[in-house]
């Protein structure tokens, strides 16, 4: 949008992955850890979007045309969704195999990984 | 940049989206109930996408919307319901000292990287990158042109997800 400057993005970016630095230091349900994780991963997400739409980067070659360079933002974002994708999968999986050993889920007490 | 130039009506937007998104981002910290977390990551997920649209990643927002709000977070609502934790069986947390020291932690982490990211992107106010980098055309022909490679792997990447989640979801190992 016109009229509103980049750090303003970046700002609301820094404030949402420090919101999920807190949660994953100071929760102890797995759960909610892992979605402080991927509030984490959306902070970086916002960040790309913003730095590809305000300054798109020139590749080393330096003949890339400024739409080209600004679609690597974009795509990068379209990864880090498919390895969230993939992490939250993989990660709800393993919270439920632990829940079925041991009954209860507080991180505390989670310190083997042997179970 | 003084302040008459920043309040314009696309600041006022901006400003709306980002407080609902920071507002939900702090309740998925505070609230002690797992689902109510859930349900402010959906919020903060829906105004993200909402924020990805004023950036005109149209394409990247739609995505946001099917594949975090509605894939994702449903995994995290379904999980929570298995596991059955409810208002009762929810995880008293009780003041720690962890607390305040993932606090100092957090906030000196903040101010470290907007101190040192912030202040030399302060002069950057207009958009460089032209009408419809965000379009699921352009989108498209940049990931099967040049980043075909890399979204191969992401397939493969995702494959192995589906069958390690379901090794790991299986009732006897």
């Amino acid at each position: 949008m016109a009229g509103v400057p980049l750090v303003a993005y970046l700002a609301l970016g820094l404030f949402l992955f420090s919101v999920g630095v807190v949660g994953v230091i100071i929760r102890r349900n797995p759960i909610v850890i892992f979605m402080c994780i991927e509030l984490m991963l959306n902070a970086v997400n916002l960040t790309f979007l913003a730095f590809a739409k305000y300054m798109p980067s020139k590749l080393p070659t330096g003949t890339t045309p400024v739409a080209e360079a600004s679609m690597s933002g974009q795509v990068m974002v379209i990864f880090v969704m498919a390895v969230a994708a993939a992490e939250v999968a993989v990660g709800l999986g393993i919270i439920m195999a632990i829940f079925r050993l041991r009954k209860e889920i507080d991180i505390d007490e989670m310190n083997l990984l042997r179970g | 940049m003084n302040t008459s130039e920043l309040l314009t009506p696309n600041m006022g937007v901006f400003a709306l989206l980002g407080g609902i998104a920071a507002f939900g981002a702090v309740g998925v910290v505070a609230f002690n109930n797992a689902t109510r977390s859930a349900l402010c990551l959906v919020l903060t997920f829906f105004t993200l996408a909402f924020l990805y649209f004023t950036l005109t990643a149209e394409m990247i927002g739609i995505l946001q919307i099917v594949v975090y709000t509605g894939a994702i977070m449903v995994l995290f609502l379904f999980v929570i319901m298995l596991l059955n934790l409810g208002a009762l069986k929810s995880l008293f947390e009780d003041r720690d000292p962890k607390m305040l020291i993932g606090g100092v932690l957090g906030l000196g982490m903040a101010a470290l990287l907007g101190s040192q990211v912030l202040a030399p992107m302060a002069k950057v106010t207009q958009m460089r990158a032209p009408e419809g980098i965000g379009s699921p055309q352009s989108v498209g022909y940049s990931l099967f042109s040049t980043y075909l490679y890399p979204f191969e792997i992401a397939s493969v990447l995702l494959l192995l997800g589906i069958v390690g989640s379901i090794l790991l979801a299986k009732r006897r190992i």
